[in-house]
This record gives structure tokens, C-alpha cells and sequence, in this order.
């Protein structure tokens, strides 16, 4: 099979033999490597904690007008490169130089003095102010009477302008608009400092498309005015979208750069996890629904479990080995119909039936008494107890069911830590580490974990594979499949409508807070089934 | 092999000393020891006392008196490691004290009243947890109300007298409660010490420490691993309540009166100020019980050398926050970590040194 890309100035011939092997022939390849000079110059960067090297001798280059895309899986240390280059951390070996002068970052304001800005996941501005207040903050114009703030967001409007971003009033408070639009204020203060590189860490995995081209607008004018952009995400389609180039880490070493229109996708898969990524793409394309046996009697069954101005009512029975996908757009109630499964939420009509038992599931602690489990898509604000070890949040749920007074014998506990942290291959293997310090993937292993230790004949995963890197999402993945042929319920829900038609039996499709419908997976079904199926069926409110 | 193993784990167990909080608190505590004995040579002297069957000297009233500090401040702890505070403790001394002092006067037999204070603690502990876990209070203003409130209610009890029940006969459980010995050692210290290790084994031998940690990091998390936390929310004021009630009837009993004023005037403050120096931190979270209660202990010798230095009442409580704030900053992380940093720093000079020539 052969590949041929046009482009402006030269054409690259991507000559693909058998078995998917890539060689790549550019041509005239490494001019454009040598007609800029970098902006930011980190070599050899080294960066130790007790006990774990977590960057060795890292390489990174960036240059002004690209964006650069930082690769790795979660613990590849590319939070620690970021941290490195805005002050976070101070380095152990290794130099860094912006614009040609040695830097020696001793705290952030270092870093931002030297023009390097950041806009992390979680926005970091001020809620309670305006827009304005917000662009400005430390810019203020000032007026004989101190601020001027009139001229203040004045000032701001034009500054939001540049950016494309004239229809917000810089006098609304920041609060009131969305989290995606907070992200570009923050980029546009980002201009206020005037910034030569702007960092954007894993900006887009809150937002959805269209805000996702937003951003992408905004990032394009910045990359034009000659910024140099670092960009993280896990989204590999808009890695190929925006980004010119790509530094791949693993295991905090320093593997390649390389240019991004250069590179296949399943080579930088393979140089990220370091094997092939064919094998990854398998799991579970089996696309056959699990035979359900005549008079079999379904785990879950419930007939119009609702919450006014959550979710209206829904009928839906899930049955032992079946993995049932909830697919939806964000805000479509997909979320919400597992909180009601699972009483995080308290339903307000309904009935419940468990195994034939009618039940009212109320709370989360009812829930895990009748063996129902929840993962949580807010991992951070309902899924992890920080400060408490890896240990302590395996084991807290299974204790919390059989109550505060009758703690689980020593041996008994050594045991589930150590079978769960096998099981879900947690990295560091150390179960007394504060779960806080583990990577967003292992997190997730080790809150499925804490699930799994209670037995659950129904678990349901809200987005167990958001924002965490392809090799944990593989993991996480094959659980899932293992998990229902082992005779557990799996509730499946996922923004990602390819990895639900991949792993479900069943998909209940969910729009504006109804389920509108009841696909049985097969052969015929593909992720067009359903997006069709959400645009073709209106809901009558 | 084995020696280096063995002299790397002494060196870790070294490390582990220098890295806890306690070890800073003991040192703090020996320190204030010292800084008595070189003003009163006879600070450390023991004697021993026949008409009360114990020990005696400066020493030992102090370990009378941390005695309440030490009820109160392993309230807190629990209390503070939920992310809350009980600012109530004080005045719940008060109205326990009160309560078995008007009793006793009453002609009330004297476990009776003792029974009565505790029940009072705990009922005032239990309004403060259902207002803060069931209503969604702030727990600052809940207890702060209370605070007012308990003052209140002492006076009520007592009909605004300080009663006085010193005369009472068949007192005597209580009087040996505050000013007893127990082979030697004062009967309150001993009790007060049995009751923490009592609270740290329910604590920490059940699952009721790591609930109430979880409680206080992460709510809404604790609440979707099917933990209660209104529950625990409860359980701690009431707990707090409890052990205040105890405090109080040391504080009472060591003179077998009541000062509906004065009795634990403040001591809500020493409570956080012993928490805070143990190493527990005001936003919740992980606890220590036994660094709380050698803060405790802390406290009751700060109040201790102000008296051994003859420090003017007027500047008392300036030499107490000095001394506070010494401790905090020797806990410090940056503080504790001077000595790695500054060995690090020359390694890198010298590094750079050899890398230059």
C-alpha cells in the first residue's frame, strides 16, 4: 500500500509494505530544523525524588511559531519536564536556556519573568473576578486615583480581541462562563505577559469538539505571532491536528523528535509504550452480543428510575457477563443515570429490582451492600483520597461495608492490596505511597481496584479510561471484557463512542437526560449507528 | 554486607527520628526543662510526699495540670482532621464542672455527679455534631455559639454562683481523681494517659482513624466508598464533648470548686495551639494523637516555666506565643530540611567547579 501526501514544497512518500512496517522517506528533510533558532533549549535534564529518577537526561527544543507536542504514558515525565521548565521543580543536572541565556529557575516567577506561561488543566484564575480583572491581573492600568478600570478592560477587550474573543464582555465575572472559555482568558493572559512560550497542559480534556476548535483557532494565532507552544494531551487525533512537532518520553528517558507529519500514528504509538500497537487495537473487537439464556433472570432490572432535572425515567435491565455501554453526548444524562444506579444520587421514581429483589438504593454505602459499585468520572474530587496510601484506598470501601468497628484482619488485607496491585499492574508497586503521587492512569488502576475488592456482581465505570495514556487505557480495557466473562455486570460509559461500540453487548443511547434507544451490538453496528441515532431521534420533553 | 545493611537501617531509622514531628516536640519539650533548671536549680528535684502517697515537685504539678490539656487537645485532634474545630471545649469544662459541683452541693452521690458531668459534655458534644453533621453548619460558628452558650449555662446550673463543694462529704473519688497518686505518679496524668491511649487504639486498631482522615480529605470521595460522613462528623463532636467533660472535672476537682468565669477560660487556644505543634493540620486530614499529646504536654510546661521565670503576669501571653511560634518554625519542612539543603547546594558548586575546569 502506498501513502502519497502533497504538500507546498516537497512530497513525502510513505512506502507501507506488509505487516503495516513504516518507512518513511522525506525529502529535503532537516532544512526546516536548521532555518529557526529554538526559543527554549532544554538539555540533559535530570530530575531525582527519594528513591525514583524521574527524568534522565531529557532533550528538549522548542521554537518559535510551532507548537510541540510532549508524548509519553502517564509516568513518562512529561509533567516533570513541564514542572522542570516553569520553576516547579529545580533540576538535578542538566541546563536550561530561553533565547540563548543560561536560566537558573529557583521558583515559577523565574520561569514567568523569562516569558514562559502556563495554562494548566485546571484553570488557574480567579472565579470571583471579571474577565477583565482576570486578563490583567498584575497589568492594571493605572490612573491618578490608583487602577483605572475603565481603561483596565479597555485594555483587556483589545487583548481579547487579538485572540478572536471579542464577544466576551471582560466586565462578566469569570465564573459565569465555561470552564473551555476560562481556558482561552487564560491563554489571553497569558499575552498580557507576553509570553514567548506558552504551556498547555491537557487543555482540551474537559471540552468537547467544538470547543476543542476553539481552542485550536486561538493556539494557531498564537503559534503565527511567533510563540513557541508545548502542547499535552491524549488525544492523538488533535496531536496530528496542531501540533508541528513531537518529543516522545518514556519512562523518563528521552526516546525522539521527530516531526509530527513525519510520523505515523503506530509508530509513535510503539515509541510511546515501546511495543507494537497492533496487539492493543484488538481487544474486544468481537462486536457479538453475549447470549442472553430464555427465562434468565437479569441482575439489574429497574423500570422508570428517575430524578427530576436529572434524568427522566428509564427502563433498563442489565444481566451477569454483559457489558452495557451508556453512550451519549456530554450532558445527555449518561452520567447521571449511573449516579441513580448507584444512589450517589437519590432517585425520585422508580423501581429497583436487584436479583429479583425489589430494593431502594438511596446511597452509595446501600449500594455496595447489594454488591452494586460506582467508579466515579470526577477521579479527583470523588474518586481519590489523597493524602491516604495507595493501601488505604484500595482497601476503604470494602471496610466501609463491613463497618468502622470490624476491621479487616491483617493478613486478609495484605492479601487484597497485593492481589489488586498485581491485578491492575499499579506503577510504582509501592502500596504505601500517598495515592496523590501516583499518575492519573494508576490512579484509576487503583480505584478499580478498590471496586473490584468488594465483589460487586455490577460495576459501573463512569469514563474509566479519560485523560489517562494509551497503554492504561489498554489495561483498563481488557479488565473490562475479563471482567464480564468472569459473570460480572459492567456498566460501561464513555465519551469515546468507538471504544464503547468496541466493548459493549448492549448500548443504551441517551440524549437530553432520555434514553432513546436500545442498540444490540453486532456486526452491522458502528459508532455512525449511533451518532445517527442521536441526531435522527428528537425527544419530547 | 550485613554491617552495611544494618548501618544503613540505623542510618534510616535516624533519618525517621529527625523527619517526625515528635522528635521536634521532645526536643522542645527538654529544652523548656532546661531553660527552668538553669533559673531554678531545684526544677527537676523529686521528692516524696507521705500525706499524699506521690511524688513531688515542679515537675509533677506540671503533669497535673497537662492532664486537661491533654483531654481537650485529643478531642481536637479528631475534630481537626475532619476539616473542623471545636471552639466549645472551654465552656463545656465549665458547665461539666458546674454540673458536678452543684450536684455534689445538692447532696447528689459523688459518682452520680460524675456520671451527670460526662453525660453533659457528651450531650453538648452530640448538639454541636448534629448541628455541624446533619444541618451543614459551619462548625467555627456552631461551636463558637456554643462557647457563648456553655458560659451560659454554667451560670444557670450554678445560679451564677461559684459553688463551691470542697466541704461536701464523701467527695473524696473526685478530690483523688485530681490530686491522687497512682504509684506515685498523679492519679489525673495516669488517667488522662490511659484515656488517649485508649481513643488512639479505637482509632487506629479499628477503621475509625482512617474514616475520619478520609472524612476530612475528601467528603464527597468518602462518601461515594460508602462511608457516612455525617456519621463521623457526629461522632467526633460528641467524642470532643466527651473528653472536655473530663477536662473539666480535673479542672474543678483539683480545688473542688467551680468559676463559672474561669474555668477553661482559653483553653479552647491551647487545645489548637497543642493540635497544630503535634502536627495535625487545621485543613484535615492525617492526625496524630501522640503528637498532640505531647503538645499538650508542651503547653502545660510553657504556663509552667512562665511561672518558674517570674515572667509579669502582663507579659505572659507573649512569651506563650513566642514560645509557639519557635516550635511551629522548627517543625517547618524548610527549616528541617536546612542542613540537606545546604549540603546539596555545595555539591552542586562543587560540580560545577570541576565541570568549569
Amino acid at each position: 500500500m502506498m501513502v502519497y501526501e502533497e504538500r507546498s514544497s516537497y512530497t513525502i512518500i510513505h512506502v507501507r509494505p506488509k505487516y503495516h512496517k513504516t518507512v518513511t522517506i522525506p525529502l529535503f528533510k532537516g532544512n526546516e530544523m536548521t532555518d529557526k533558532t529554538p526559543i527554549v533549549v532544554m538539555k540533559g535534564i535530570t530530575i531525582e525524588f527519594p528513591g525514583v529518577k524521574a527524568l534522565d537526561g531529557v532533550d528538549l527544543t522548542l521554537y518559535p511559531g510551532e507548537v510541540h507536542a510532549l508524548m509519553g504514558e502517564n509516568g513518562a515525565g512529561k509533567s516533570t519536564m513541564i514542572k522542570a521548565l516553569t520553576g516547579v521543580y529545580k533540576i538535578d543536572a542538566g541546563t536550561i536556556t530561553v533565547e540563548g541565556k543560561p536560566q537558573q529557575f529557583n521558583g515559577t516567577l523565574d520561569a514567568q519573568n523569562a516569558g514562559i506561561a502556563t495554562v494548566y488543566q485546571e484553570v488557574n484564575l480567579c472565579t470571583n473576578l471579571s474577565v477583565g480583572e482576570n486578563v490583567m491581573l498584575g497589568h492594571e492600568k493605572r490612573g491618578p486615583f490608583g487602577i483605572d478600570w475603565k481603561k483596565t478592560h479597555e485594555a483587556a477587550k483589545t487583548y481579547l480581541k487579538q485572540m478572536g474573543l471579542e464577544h466576551i464582555d471582560p466586565h462578566t465575572p469569570l465564573s459565569s462562563i465555561s470552564i473551555a472559555m476560562q481556558q482561552l482568558v487564560a491563554i489571553a493572559r497569558a499575552m498580557v505577559i507576553n509570553a514567548k512560550v506558552l504551556i498547555l497542559d491537557e487543555p482540551t480534556s474537559s471540552l468537547d469538539a467544538n470547543e476543542v476548535q476553539d481552542l485550536f483557532a486561538i493556539m494557531r494565532k498564537v503559534r503565527d505571532s511567533g510563540v513557541a507552544i508545548l502542547f499535552v494531551s491524549h488525544f492523538l487525533d488533535q496531536i496530528y491536528e496542531i501540533t508541528d512537532r513531537l518529543t516522545v518520553l518514556r519512562n523518563g528517558k528521552f526516546i525522539k523528535e521527530v516531526m509530527t507529519k513525519d510520523t505515523p500514528r503506530d509508530e509513535l504509538i510503539g515509541m510511546m509504550i515501546g511495543k507494537s500497537a497492533e496487539e492493543l487495537s484488538q481487544i474486544g473487537a468481537k462486536k457479538a452480543r453475549r447470549a442472553i439464556e430464555p427465562g434468565e433472570k437479569p441482575i439489574v432490572d429497574v423500570k422508570g428510575l428517575g430524578k427530576k432535572g436529572t434524568i427522566n425515567p428509564v427502563d433498563l435491565d442489565i444481566y451477569a457477563g454483559e457489558v452495557v455501554g451508556f453512550a451519549g453526548l456530554l450532558g445527555s444524562g449518561r452520567t447521571e443515570l449511573g449516579r441513580l444506579l448507584y444512589g450517589a444520587d437519590k432517585p425520585d421514581s422508580g423501581e429497583y429490582t436487584l436479583n429479583g429483589k425489589q430494593v431502594s438504593i438511596n446511597d452509595p454505602a446501600t449500594a455496595l451492600k447489594n454488591k452494586i459499585a460506582y467508579s466515579t468520572e470526577n477521579r479527583r474530587d470523588e474518586g481519590i483520597i489523597g493524602d491516604l496510601t495507595v493501601r488505604q484506598n484500595i482497601l476503604i470501601a470494602l471496610q466501609a461495608t463491613r463497618g468502622m468497628f470490624k476491621p479487616i484482619p491483617k493478613k486478609e488485607a495484605d492479601a487484597i492490596v497485593d492481589k489488586y496491585m498485581k491485578e491492575m499492574n499499579v506503577r510504582p508497586a509501592d502500596p504505601d505511597r500517598p495515592i496523590k503521587n501516583l499518575s492519573g492512569g494508576n490512579q484509576q488502576k487503583v480505584l478499580i481496584g478498590r471496586w473490584l475488592a468488594t465483589h460487586p456482581e455490577l460495576l459501573i465505570l463512569d469514563e474509566p479510561t479519560r485523560g489517562i495514556d494509551i497503554g492504561a487505557k489498554a489495561e483498563i480495557q481488557q479488565v473490562v471484557l475479563d471482567l464480564a466473562s468472569k459473570g460480572m455486570g459492567v456498566v460501561f460509559i464513555s465519551s469515546e463512542l468507538e471504544e464503547v461500540v468496541r466493548l459493549s453487548d448492549d448500548i443504551e443511547v441517551l440524549k437530553d437526560r432520555h434514553k432513546i434507544a436500545e442498540i444490540e451490538n453486532g456486526d452491522t453496528v458502528s459508532q455512525s449507528t449511533i451518532v445517527e441515532t442521536i441526531a435522527n431521534t428528537n425527544v419530547k420533553n | 554486607m550485613a554491617d552495611k545493611k544494618q548501618a544503613e537501617e540505623k542510618n534510616n531509622i535516624f533519618k525517621k527520628l529527625l523527619s517526625s514531628n515528635i522528635t521536634v516536640e521532645v526536643i522542645a519539650l527538654i529544652l523548656l526543662v532546661l531553660l527552668c533548671t538553669a533559673f531554678d536549680h531545684a526544677f527537676l528535684a523529686l521528692s516524696w510526699n507521705d500525706n499524699t502517697g506521690g511524688l513531688a515537685g515542679p515537675l509533677i504539678t506540671m503533669l497535673q495540670e497537662s492532664a486537661r490539656y491533654l483531654m481537650i487537645a485529643t478531642g481536637m485532634t479528631l475534630v481537626i482532621s475532619t476539616a473542623g474545630i471545636d471552639l466549645s471545649v472551654g465552656s463545656v469544662m465549665a458547665v461539666a464542672g458546674a454540673a458536678a459541683m452543684q450536684a455534689l452541693t445538692n447532696g447528689t452521690n459523688v459518682w452520680l455527679a460524675i456520671l451527670l458531668a460526662l453525660v453533659i459534655g457528651l450531650a453538648v458534644g452530640c448538639v454541636n455534631g448534629a448541628l455541624v453533621a446533619f444541618l451543614g453548619l459551619q462548625p467555627f460558628i456552631t461551636t463558637l455559639i456554643m462557647m457563648l452558650a456553655g458560659r451560659g449555662l454554667a451560670k444557670v446550673i450554678t445560679s451564677g454562683e461559684n459553688t463551691d463543694a470542697s466541704a461536701v462529704a464523701g467527695n473524696e473519688p473526685l478530690k483523688w481523681m485530681a490530686n491522687g497518686f497512682i504509684l506515685g505518679i498523679p492519679a489525673n496524668f495516669v488517667i488522662a494517659v490511659v484515656i488517649v491511649i485508649l481513643v488512639g487504639l479505637l482509632c487506629r486498631k479499628t477503621a475509625m482513624g482512617m474514616f475520619i482522615e478520609a472524612v476530612g480529605i475528601n467528603p464527597e470521595a468518602s462518601r461515594m466508598t460508602g462511608i457516612k460522613p455525617k456519621q463521623i462528623l457526629f461522632l467526633v463532636y460528641a467524642i470532643s464533648g466527651f473528653l472536655a467533660a473530663i477536662a473539666g472535672l480535673f479542672a474543678t476537682a483539683s480545688v473542688m470548686r467551680v468559676d463559672v468565669v474561669k474555668t477553661g477560660q482559653d483553653l479552647e487556644m491551647y487545645a489548637i495551639l497543642a493540635v497544630v505543634i503535634g502536627g495535625t493540620s487545621l485543613l484535615g486530614g492525617k492526625f496524630s494523637l501522640a503528637g498532640s499529646a505531647v503538645g499538650a504536654v508542651i503547653i502545660a510546661m510553657i504556663r509552667k516555666t512562665i511561672i518558674t521565670l517570674g515572667i509579669d503576669s502582663a507579659a505572659t501571653p507573649a512569651f506563650f506565643a513566642v514560645v509557639v511560634i519557635v516550635i511551629c518554625v522548627m517543625q517547618a519542612p524548610k527549616v528541617r530540611n536546612l542542613s540537606a539543603e545546604l549540603k546539596r547546594k555545595r555539591a552542586l558548586k562543587s560540580s560545577e567547579k570541576a565541570v568549569a575546569a
